[in-house]
């Protein structure tokens, strides 16, 4: 043969690595007709699974809250006021920017309509009620749940791939007391203020354009607004938000702490958060319309 | 030499995940005073166990005594204490990477010290220049530490509560070979001067050369054999014979003269 050196030293590298005979050939599977209810069977199975662990993981943190409200001096002070700063104040122009446009939008979709009965005034409660009641506050979680429940989950994720929590369960300390508490109650103190200043631009913004467009004075609008709407329907609106805090940050630490030890889990655990976030916020609306409904508030 | 107290011991240790058995029936003892290294093929459970000793995961059976306390039955509070004579090293030091360097070999003193907080910057300062970092790093994120001077300051952070017992996982891979053998040195010294015992898991035939008195062999779901480096060398097993006979080992035995 007219192999040199290498060449022969190559072809007896492959040839021990490679079998003789080749051997028998797995036959592929065939799709059959069951596939699909073993693929839903497989689905649920995992569902329920999940849905056990996350509600071990909720009963955890209730049962460290619960340690924490009989040692309050446990508290991480310095990193609640950052994860307050992080999730709150910094968020703070992007939703009063959304609460704006939502009003603006609001505004001249309702005119358009309500200008064909002549009954433009009725623009304010329109304005008032969807904002103050449902969007002002659903919007904010949804924005916050892009936000902070992606970035609670990257952050306690990558400190999981980095062995971080391991070290601090080593340490005699508790992961959820140090990490997920101060998280949890940054986000519950600051989402009824997001949400309060997503209602006041809505208002601001709907009012604006209810001015010029429909030429009804602030003062008209003030005086509208106090009479059909009232407080009554932002405090509606504004109860929700603890509730929807709560899931963002139980959602984004959950998933945070899911991570296994390589990137692509981080990734995937950090959009599955923000998914579940805002499904789970958008579910939990629901059943707040369906109980206020039911009694009448 | 006198028998030495026994300062670890695992007795019937079983570690299954799932259908996968890990550890099965595995004994090991641990006596003060020594470094013993744990080597064996990857997957052979080399950091399970050390998790296990740790108290990371709870092994499926078994029972572990360490400072003659049995960590498994504790409470938490013996458990805790148990904790606080011992330091481990992760693999890539683990630090917390919103802390400075000084603040994380400060946090283990800050949960169960109570000493002001000059008393606590100063001894952790100490620690920094034990494990050969200039004065200058613990001012430092962990993110602009290189991987040896991050090992380094786990290292510190482990030590921080002045441990009986150090476990460290890997403390040389990933090294450049120079850092490498800094770090052997670091730990011979260390282990005289503070007489500590080290659980050392590691692939690094240089540094269970260096450092080891004992060396315990991962395989077959159990400690396959302990002895010294010499002895290792005339087990009959195959992987072990591979393992010490290997020109690498014959490399880390030629640096010191033996071969």
């Amino acid at each position: 043969m007219g192999a040199n050196d290498t060449q022969r030293l190559l072809l007896r590298t492959v040839q021990e690595a490679l079998p003789l005979a080749p051997t028998v050939r797995l036959r592929k599977v065939h799709h059959q007709a069951g596939d699909g209810f073993v693929r839903v069977g497989i689905a649920v199975d995992a569902l329920f699974v999940a849905m056990a662990r996350s509600l071990g993981f909720v009963g955890l943190v209730t049962a460290r809250l619960a340690g924490l409200v009989a040692h309050p001096a446990r508290l991480r002070l310095t990193a609640l006021v950052h994860h307050m700063q992080e999730v709150g104040l910094n968020a703070g122009p992007i939703v009063a920017l959304m609460g704006f446009l939502i009003g603006v939008v609001l505004a001249f979709q309702g005119a358009a309509q309500l200008r064909q009965f002549g009954a433009e005034v009725f623009v304010v409660d329109l304005i008032a009620v969807s904002i103050l009641r449902e969007l002002g506050i659903l919007l904010t979680a949804i924005i916050v749940a892009g936000r902070s429940a992606s970035a609670f989950t990257a952050a306690i994720g990558s400190m999981r791939m980095r062995e971080e929590i391991d070290a601090i369960r080593v340490l005699g300390l508790d992961p959820i007391e140090l990490l997920v508490l101060p998280r949890l109650l940054a986000l519950m103190i600051v989402l009824p203020i997001l949400g309060f200043v997503a209602d006041l631009s809505g208002l601001f913004g709907g009012g604006l354009m209810a001015w010029t467009q429909l030429g009804i004075s602030p003062s008209q609008f003030r005086t509208q607004l106090l009479a059909d709407v009232g407080v009554g329907q932002a405090l509606v609106g504004l109860s929700k938000a603890p509730i929807f805090a709560a899931i963002i940050a139980l959602v984004g630490c959950y998933q945070g702490l899911q991570v296994k030890g390589d990137a692509e889990s981080l990734g995937m655990r950090t959009s599955r958060a923000v998914v579940i976030a805002i499904f789970l916020v958008i579910v939990m609306d629901a059943l707040f319309s369906v109980f206020f409904a039911v009694w009448g508030v | 030499m006198m028998e030495a107290e026994t300062v670890i011991a695992i007795r019937g240790l079983t570690n299954r995940f799932g259908k996968t058995v890990v550890h099965e029936n595995l004994s090991l003892e641990v006596r003060r005073g020594e470094v013993l290294g744990v080597v064996g093929a990857s997957g052979s459970g080399k950091s399970v166990l050390l998790r296990s000793i740790v108290g990371l995961m709870t092994p499926s059976v078994g029972e572990i005594t360490m400072l003659g306390t049995d960590v498994l039955g504790a409470s938490v509070a013996a458990r805790a204490g148990v904790s606080a004579r011992t330091g481990v090293m992760f693999q890539d030091g683990a630090l917390f990477s919103a802390l400075t360097v000084r603040e994380n070999v400060e946090a283990p003193m800050r949960e169960t010290l109570s000493v002001g907080a000059a008393t606590r910057r100063a001894l952790a300062d100490l620690r920094i220049a034990l494990v050969g970092l200039p004065p200058t790093a613990g001012d430092l994120f962990p993110a602009a530490l290189s991987g040896g001077m991050r090992k380094r300051a786990g290292l510190a952070r482990a030590l921080s509560l002045d441990p009986e017992i150090l476990f460290l996982d890997e403390p040389t891979a990933g090294l450049d070979p120079i850092s490498a053998s800094a770090f052997d040195t670091l730990l011979n010294s260390l282990r005289e001067a503070l007489g500590l015992t080290v659980f050392l898991v590691t692939h690094d035939l240089d540094t269970l050369q260096a450092t080891c008195d004992r060396i315990a062999v991962l395989a077959e779901r159990r400690v396959l054999v302990t002895g010294t480096m010499a002895e290792m060398r005339d087990v009959d097993d195959p992987w072990v014979h591979a393992y010490f006979h290997g020109p690498r080992a014959h490399a880390a035995l030629a640096a010191v003269g033996e071969y």
